[in-house]
């Protein structure tokens, strides 16, 4: 016993298992979020979706691993097979390294970075380049053009949801995303969204800078999931499956992991930025380190069940009206925004 | 620098576990290759051409214009952490950057750079 | 040879091989992939002189921006990615010249260089660097900061130029 507790606390020991624990979160996360998915989207269009695999259709997510698992690998011959197999390992890495700066509790995050919430914005960039990849090397025209409209799709939104943290940043003082978590710590009321725990004047007049933020942040993190209303890189009735048409078995798994993984990082920041992170809503009531991951995968899969309604609820919108939103409705909002909240904070 | 390390960590974490799916998949999975079956995927219809070919100006457009305001929220980043030590001088300063860019902007706009047909 | 040693190799090697296939390789598109390799590398490199705001800077303007707008460009260029580019030795003379000029411009750089040799790495106890590049850039360094502004307007005013061309003689 003694011997494994001294293992525990060598550094290096330690260190991989904080860089395997976020994945004993995503896979059984995603097990549970894909059959979330199935089942609000047939009731949101009045069926049934899974009844036959176990009791309401439960173990369908393990059916789909064990054909996913049994799919032959097909590897196009006009493909660039070197291009071809790196780019799930690009989208995977960009997603899971993410992951590090995550603070699932007050005792728990990956690495406690400074710069948190700077590197989840910059390590999305290595996602963006692991598509244009998958879809340059499959040598597939609905790949390439659903590449090419994912990426500038996902560049597009990043610099209004860049801004969007900015306003949280100035308000918070600190990028570190546990430090962000701390500076809303006692209760619903010091929440981001609701001013943080500043004067109360200055909370009064921030609440509507900070909603108009969160919408924008919403919109935005939609967006770089490529989801619908944001589909249009994938979408089906026009370009199959977009960047992954070619992909098959355990590649499109990887894939499909990924973005899972992606929905609920997305949501997670949302969280962090808005809804106080780990904090408990009831201050000191039901806190603690794991009350804390408690209520952070709560509120995080709240939001991911937000996008899921959303996207089954919302038609898509057109490539202009896609560029519309960000480049003239969102960057120019959440640019005077930062300004508003910046002349609030400063007086 | 020692928070770094798990990052690094969970890189290779990452491409670890892309190794074993694959490598798991080659056992379970079958094998048996065939012309058709490897050919480019267009609707059931022969391929036409390559794929690689020209597209419109418009993305790189899009790229463009992302590198120069993403340069722009990256100045801000440094100045949002400690802008309420700064005060009202750091603000004034920095509403003079913004108000520069914005200027650029409202010229994009007018241009119709921004405009996606 | 300690594990920041380990780190520094490792993040170099990476570096210089990507970069080599960068120079090398036949396909553009493949070193232009390439190239997100050194900007990782160098990245890395970065984290490890202890200037992480640098480090990540460099993934998000290199590798989100520059890179995504350097494939693009070799996308759309469709002959240059369907055809190899021919790679042979021609004009010998005035590139021997060029570089020659070049390594010993970068010799007497390094040779001149008064280098500052900090801490080990091990021995750096981890501070915040965006508080200090944030003082710095609204205090002593606010003229080159607001300079910086006016640029990247012209840049804008310039991508705004290009932009308006494209429209008047095509509609592709």
């Amino acid at each position: 016993m003694e011997n494994i507790l001294q293992l525990l606390s060598n550094p290096i020991v330690s260190a991989v298992l904080m860089a395997l624990a976020p994945l004993l979160f995503i896979l059984p996360y995603a097990l549970v979020t894909i059959y979330i998915e199935m089942k609000m989207a047939a009731h949101i269009q009045n069926r049934l979706a899974y009844m036959q695999t176990g009791w309401h259709g439960t173990l369908q997510p393990f059916a789909d691993i064990l054909k996913l698992l049994q799919k032959e690998d097909i590897i196009p011959t006009a493909a660039s097979k070197f291009l071809f197999i790196l780019a799930p390992y690009l989208v995977f890495v960009g997603t899971y390294s993410s992951f590090a700066v995550l603070p699932f509790s007050s005792a728990f995050i990956g690495s406690n970075i400074d710069l948190g919430i700077f590197f989840l914005i910059a390590v999305s960039s290595l996602v963006v380049v692991g598509l244009l990849m998958s879809g340059w090397a499959s040598n597939n025209k609905w790949s390439l053009f659903g590449a090419l409209r994912s990426a500038a799709q996902i560049v597009s939104y990043e610099i209004p949801s860049a801004l969007a943290i900015l306003g949280v940043v100035m308000v918070s003082g600190t990028m570190s995303t546990q430090e962000m978590t701390h500076f809303q710590d006692g209760g619903i009321g010091q929440w981001i969204i609701f001013g943080g725990n500043l004067p109360l004047w200055q909370k009064l007049s921030l609440i509507p800078f900070m909603i108009i933020l969160f919408l924008i942040y919403l919109v935005s993190s939609m967006a770089e999931v490529n989801r619908t209303p944001f589909d249009i890189p994938e979408a089906e009735s026009e370009l199959v499956q977009g960047y992954n048409t070619e992909y098959s078995g355990m590649k499109f798994a990887i894939f499909y992991l990924a973005e899972y993984a992606n929905l609920f990082l997305v949501s997670a920041v949302v969280v962090i930025l808005f809804f106080g992170g780990w904090t408990s809503p009831f201050g000191t009531f039901l806190s603690g380190p794991v009350w804390g991951a408690f209520w952070f995968v709560t509120k995080g899969m709240l939001f991911v069940c937000l996008n899921i309604w959303l996207r089954w609820t919302l038609p898509r919108l057109r490539v202009d009206q896609l560029m519309y939103v960000s480049w003239k409705v969102l960057t120019p909002f959440a640019l005077l925004c930062v300004l508003a909240i910046g002349l609030i904070v400063v007086m | 620098m020692h928070s770094y390390i798990p990052i690094i960590l969970m890189v290779s974490v990452g491409i670890l576990l892309g190794s074993v799916f694959l490598l798991l998949h080659r056992f379970l999975g079958p094998h048996r290759p065939n012309p058709e079956k490897l050919s480019t995927y267009e609707s059931g219809m022969p391929p036409v051409r390559s794929a690689r070919e020209r597209f419109s100006v418009k993305y790189y457009m899009v790229a463009v214009l992302f590198i120069l305001f993403d340069i722009e929220v990256i100045f801000l980043y440094p100045w949002a952490v400690n802008f309420r030590t700064l005060g009202l001088f750091g603000y004034v300063e920095m509403v003079l950057f913004i108000v520069i860019l914005l200027v650029g902007y409202l010229y994009i706009l007018k241009k119709g750079a921004l405009r996606w047909d | 040879m300690n594990l920041y040693d380990i780190i520094f190799y490792f993040f170099a090697v990476v570096t210089i091989a990507s970069a080599a296939v960068v120079v090398f390789s036949r396909n553009i598109v493949y070193s232009a992939f390439s190239l997100l390799f050194t900007f990782f590398g160098v990245a890395g490199i970065y984290v490890l002189l202890n200037a992480d705001f640098l480090a990540i800077t460099q993934l998000l303007v290199y590798v989100g921006g520059i890179l995504v707008l350097i494939l693009f460009g070799v996308m759309l260029t469709t002959n240059v990615v369907s055809v190899e580019i021919k790679t042979g030795t021609m004009q010998t003379l005035p590139a021997t010249i060029i570089v020659a000029l070049l390594a010993g411009l970068l010799g007497g750089i390094v040779w001149t260089t008064d280098w500052f040799v900090g801490k080990r790495l091990s021995e750096v106890t981890s501070q915040t660097t965006s508080k200090e590049i944030g003082t710095a850039l609204i205090t002593t360094h606010v003229l080159p900061f607001e300079i910086a502004s006016v640029i990247l307007l012209v840049a804008i005013v310039g991508a705004a130029m290009m932009a308006r061309r494209e429209r008047s003689n095509t509609n592709i």
